[in-house]
């Protein structure tokens, strides 16, 4: 038995890798002359310290628990889907082009019709990539990336050329029908008695999201499917040898993870903007390769990340606002969580392994 | 559209696939090696701060040549050590190294220059320059001529608008860019090192058996990528323009990625297909949206088209992109 005990797989290497990440964080407040303490001082307050902040930190949260579960799913199936961006942005034109043209006369109808318009165009971006991967062996990453910026190119005709309302200068949509309106978390915890800031963006979204968390759990751990796409993952040639399809695990998996990228624009597009503007995935996409990788690709870990990038994101907002940190920092961050986690894993891994080893030897 | 104008669009075709080109080169040489590599726009963003943080500082475009290549072979360091030393996946790898790059170099720039994430100006000695060669109608023609350059230009006969406009006036980089194609050709298929690379990018366990290590010769492929990188984002920065700009790579190392797989991962192949993107780019700079006979093809598309080809060519409709065999893959030397 060479192998360490679970907690230090699922609980110790993360956490050391992200002191390391955090370390050198610290560092870099450092070299461009600022103190790292005043600064996470002034993150946590900002996002955490009112509810105002704990909105738009739960906000925040929302969009990268979808992009990040999307992520997951497919490296379940041994897929890198790096194409989330380009997802959530077709997400949003589904939605726009839901809650502009069709009638929805309540927010519930709204909130599942747009649900769908989402789904199913984040899904179809995916589709094509998928694909190319399942039947002609086409790179998934080198694919999804370049539909990453065809998407961005689509979504930029469809603003100037389409839904851009006459007379308007900004490449935007026109404001969505006031019956498509999404509760916020203060429309919903009024009644019960609880205030929360009325201007924060977080909504009803945010639920829709921890169900999404259930579903992947059960998805990948509860169903035959599951079971399918996780043998994939670890070994196409013994899913062949079982009689599974690597094509329509390839298909399936990719549709879903696209649909979930897509379902983070009733967030970001219904939920906050109310309206379709040319950046409003904000890179959203591409934290959730962060938050999969630190949370491990379970849904337990992919909600705790989203949670901490959810803070960093407003912590980082404020920090720009009150000090002379630009919000860049928070991009230094994700490249190092990501490092640290993902492509790094073994340089903290291979130590701790020994580590446990050489006690498990005196031991004995 | 007139002649001149052809040849003004071929022109701005060059400068803006040199970038391209030298990136993309920088790309062939580390995956024919078998590391893959995404984060040719976070090494070039990389060297185009540094370039033209060191250029603005010193006033010397060739300290600021310098900075960039050191800094962006400092990426490759990190790239090579996760995917090389500790097995990481190399994917991962570039992707972080993209949004380290994307972060750091802003932090940098307004921690140094506090202009929102920018660097000064850069004066002409910070600069590279055009060069002109002799005999072609440039600047100082114009001004003995007293003259605008526009008008001797259109006076000239053919050949002397495509040698004066085409061929003369581009920066030192241009023309070495150009050189580096012939160069890795015949570093790649002429020399034993060149061997070597391919092989360790084929099946590294043969070369291991050689006696060759395959870590040396890995970590040799990524700092070429390095060097290469760091000329190409020292010319965004002190060569197409006048300093540095937050996110100034704007996707040009993604495009070089897909002129790579384009041209199948060959060098002579990779200058024709970074030549067709930059033509397509200057095409998009130069026209907004293009009128083919009342069908409008709008600018968007044009923007678009290098990543549609890419996936086209992908998906191996139009001549199949098989990628070096052992790409992507940390090698385990066996016990």
């Amino acid at each position: 038995m060479d192998k360490m005990p679970k907690w230090a797989d699922v609980v110790l290497i993360p956490v050391i890798s992200i002191l390391l990440a955090a370390i050198i964080s610290a560092l870099v407040i450092l070299a461009i002359g600022e103190n790292p303490v005043e600064a996470l001082n002034l993150m946590v307050n900002g996002a955490l310290g009112s509810t105002y902040g704990w909105g738009y930190t739960l906000y925040y949260a929302t969009n990268f628990l979808f992009t990040g579960l999307a992520v997951a799913v497919a490296a379940h199936a041994g897929l890198f889907n790096i194409g989330g961006e380009g997802q959530a942005m077709l997400g949003g034109l589904g939605v726009a082009l839901f809650c502009l043209y069709l009638p929805l006369p309540h927010w519930t109808i709204a909130l599942v019709v747009a649900a769908v318009g989402a789904g199913l165009f984040g899904a179809a971006w995916a589709a094509i990539p998928a694909y190319l991967q399942a039947k002609r062996g086409s790179h998934i990453v080198i694919t999804t990336i370049m539909f990453n910026f065809i998407a961005f190119s689509v979504l930029n005709y469809m603003l100037v050329e389409v839904l851009k309302p006459q007379g308007a200068m900004d490449p935007a949509s026109a404001k969505f029908p006031a019956a498509t309106h999404l509760p916020s978390l203060h429309d919903i915890l009024a009644p019960l008695g609880i205030a929360f800031s009325k201007s924060a963006p977080a909504n009803v979204t945010l639920f829709v999201a921890l169900a999404a968390c259930v579903f992947v759990w059960a998805l990948i751990w509860r169903t035959p499917l599951g079971y399918e796409i996780r043998a994939l993952g670890k070994s196409e040639p013994a899913t062949r040898y079982a009689g599974i399809s690597s094509v329509r695990i390839i298909m399936i998996t990719m549709l879903i993870s696209g649909a979930l990228c897509g379902l983070m624009a009733i967030n970001n597009v219904m939920g906050e903007a109310e309206r379709l503007v040319l950046n409003a995935t904000e890179g959203a996409g591409f934290i959730g390769i962060a938050v999969a990788l630190m949370g491990r690709n379970h849904p337990v870990g992919v909600l705790l990340a989203a949670i901490l990038f959810g803070f960093l994101y407003q912590g980082g907002a404020e920090l720009a606002l009150w000090s002379n940190i630009p919000t860049e920092l928070i991009v230094v961050i994700q490249a190092l969580v990501i490092l640290f986690t993902g492509a790094l894993d073994n340089m903290v891994r291979m130590p701790i392994e020994k580590l446990f080893l050489a006690f498990r030897k005196e031991k004995a | 559209m007139d002649f001149l104008t052809l040849v003004q669009v071929l022109d701005s075709t060059v400068r803006l696939a040199t970038p391209l080109l030298l990136a993309c080169l920088a790309g062939l040489f580390s995956e024919r090696a078998g590391i893959f590599d995404i984060g040719l726009e976070g090494k070039m963003l990389m060297a185009a701060f540094f370039s033209a943080a060191v250029a603005a500082m010193t006033g010397n475009v060739w300290m600021g040549l310098l900075a960039g290549i050191g800094s962006s072979l400092a990426l490759s360091g990190l790239h090579g050590a996760a995917s090389i030393t500790f097995r990481g996946n190399q994917l991962i790898s570039g992707v972080a190294i993209n949004f380290l790059a994307s972060g750091l170099t802003v932090l940098i720039a307004q921690s140094w220059f506090q202009q929102g994430g920018r660097t000064p100006s850069l004066l002409s000695g910070g600069r590279f320059e055009p060069i002109e060669l002799p005999f072609a109608i440039g600047p100082t023609e114009a001004t003995e001529a007293g003259r605008r350059l526009s008008d001797l230009l259109s006076e000239a006969n053919v050949l002397q608008q495509i040698y004066s406009e085409l061929i003369s006036g581009h920066s030192i980089i241009v023309y070495i860019a150009g050189l580096c194609v012939f160069l890795t050709w015949w570093v790649l298929f002429r020399t034993r090192f060149g061997l070597r690379l391919r092989a360790v990018g084929e099946n590294p366990a043969a070369v291991d058996t050689a006696g060759i290590s395959v870590i040396r010769l890995r970590f040799a492929a990524v700092a070429i990528c390095g060097i290469l990188c760091g000329i190409a984002g020292a010319y965004l920065a002190t060569g197409l323009q006048a300093g540095f700009v937050k996110e100034m790579t704007s996707g040009r190392g993604f495009i070089a990625l897909a002129a790579l797989i384009f041209a199948k991962w060959r060098p002579v192949a990779a200058l024709w297909a970074c030549l067709l993107f930059g033509l397509l780019q200057a095409i998009a700079l130069r026209f907004q949206s293009i009128d083919l006979g009342g069908f409008v093809v709008p600018v968007q598309f044009m923007e678009a088209l290098p990543y549609i080809l890419t996936v086209v060519i992908l998906a191996g409709f139009v001549g199949k992109a098989v990628p070096p065999k052992a790409g992507g893959q940390p090698y385990v030397k066996e016990r």
